[in-house]
């Protein structure tokens, strides 16, 4: 559904320097204990208004069992953007096979379908200003 | 209590005459005649259309196969969205049976999902499920489950038994008597008219006054273009199972007795027919 290449997140290094303490931290705590880092602890939103006229969202991504982590973890995300299209981008950050299978769950229960638009993800099930999903290269949550 | 346990029947037996045809371009060996099924409208069309697959690939060669897809007048149909959603959304207010063009080739990537197995519209529809309890009981009723009443939803879907399904499914429709609802509703609003994939969001079955959140007040809510100004012409209908609901109606009700089985409100908004 949609090119990796030029979808690609904007991530925080070349948006401004506002998260990286915080990638910093949660790279610290990476070994997928609870996530400590405290919601946007310096100014938040100083380049985005606040709420739903926001164009992008905060995504957290976190692995799953033996499935390889990201070093950055926070991505500002096109709100548009389907699971699909970051299905994509993880598999080709993380230099995966496209035959691979990359699940994308949501509060660690289920798998939405690859044309949900995180967006509308953010909307329902994202808290602290933030939509945390989690990816893994096996089924985790059935 | 009787006549409200009369409307989950009612939606579970739903059926739409459908007529499938072959697409003209694919190549057979015989001449494909139509093939007229009554589609389940709460199930999926990959899930149903076994027969309608076999009836075509008999006059066909192996070589001409490859994974089935259906459209009606141009647009394909999304096999994980459910069939009676799928009527009411592109079909309402046309001639029966519903038309339905079958191809088995050129699998349009960029509109529809794969589904290779059975299998696939398993986790589908589980994850719906999921994800509606999610918004209705932070989980904690489908955590609750064990993974053989996971396995009862699906299998009395697939195997059209309501008693099976409702069985377990009416634990997924309980709520705390003091709270008088669900945390939040779970629905979904397709409109014919945009390309824009649906709106879903928070939305309480209660007020904060403690009144009854309506139909209309979810509209009002999340898609104020679906309701018709007081001195306004009426332009679109609000649909759930080939009906228009009465906006008055309660949405903790609806949600408990005209969700599909995914446990989705699924509520098309369409153009109002001109003549």
């Amino acid at each position: 559904m949609a090119e990796a290449g030029e979808l690609l997140p904007v991530s925080p290094q070349s948006e401004g320097r506002r998260e990286g303490g915080e990638d910093t931290q949660e790279g610290g705590a990476a070994a997928g204990t609870a996530d400590p880092a405290p919601p946007s602890a310096g100014s938040p939103g100083t380049e985005e208004p606040a709420g739903d006229t926001k164009k992008k969202i905060d995504v957290l991504l976190k692995a799953v069992g033996d499935t390889p982590i990201m070093k950055t973890k926070k991505w500002a995300v096109e709100r548009t953007r389907t699971i699909q299209g970051l299905v994509d981008f993880i598999k080709k950050f993380l230099k995966l096979m496209a035959s691979e299978q990359l699940f994308i769950y949501v509060n660690q229960s289920f798998a939405p379908s690859p044309d949900q638009e995180v967006g509308t993800l953010y909307e329902c099930f994202g808290s602290d200003g933030k939509l945390v999903l989690h990816y893994c290269k096996t089924q985790a949550w059935g | 209590m009787t006549d409200d346990k009369d409307v989950l029947r009612d939606v579970w037996f739903g059926r739409i005459p459908t007529c499938f045809t072959l697409y003209q371009d694919e190549i057979t060996e015989r001449e494909a005649e139509p093939y007229y099924l009554l589609l389940p409208r709460i199930s999926y069309l990959t899930l149903v259309t076994d027969k309608v697959k076999k009836h075509f690939q008999k006059v066909m060669r192996q070589e001409e196969i490859s994974e089935i897809w259906f459209e009606y007048e141009g647009t394909p149909l999304k096999w994980h969205y459910p069939i009676g959603l799928l009527f009411d959304l592109h079909a309402s207010n046309t001639a029966l049976p519903w038309s339905i063009t079958v191809h088995f080739k050129n699998f349009p990537e960029k509109d529809l999902l794969h589904c290779h197995s059975k299998d696939v519209i398993e986790a589908h529809f589980m994850a719906c499920i999921k994800e509606a309890d999610a918004l209705k009981h932070k989980s904690q009723v489908i955590n609750e489950m064990q993974k053989k009443d996971h396995k009862q939803l699906w299998m009395g879907l697939q195997n059209d038994k309501f008693e099976q399904f409702w069985a377990i499914n009416r634990k997924l429709m309980e709520y705390p008597p003091e709270d008088s609802g669900f945390r939040y509703i779970p629905f979904r609003i397709y409109q014919a008219t945009t390309e824009r994939p649906f709106i879903q969001k928070l939305f309480r079955p209660i007020a904060a006054g403690g009144q009854l959140h309506t139909l209309g007040d979810l509209l009002k809510d999340v898609c104020p273009t679906a309701i018709t100004p007081e001195d306004g012409e009426k332009k679109t209908q609000v649909m759930i199972h080939g009906i228009e609901p009465m906006l008055e109606t309660p949405i903790q009700w609806l949600s408990e007795h005209m969700s599909y089985p995914d446990n989705f409100l699924h509520i098309s908004i369409i153009p109002q027919p001109t003549d």
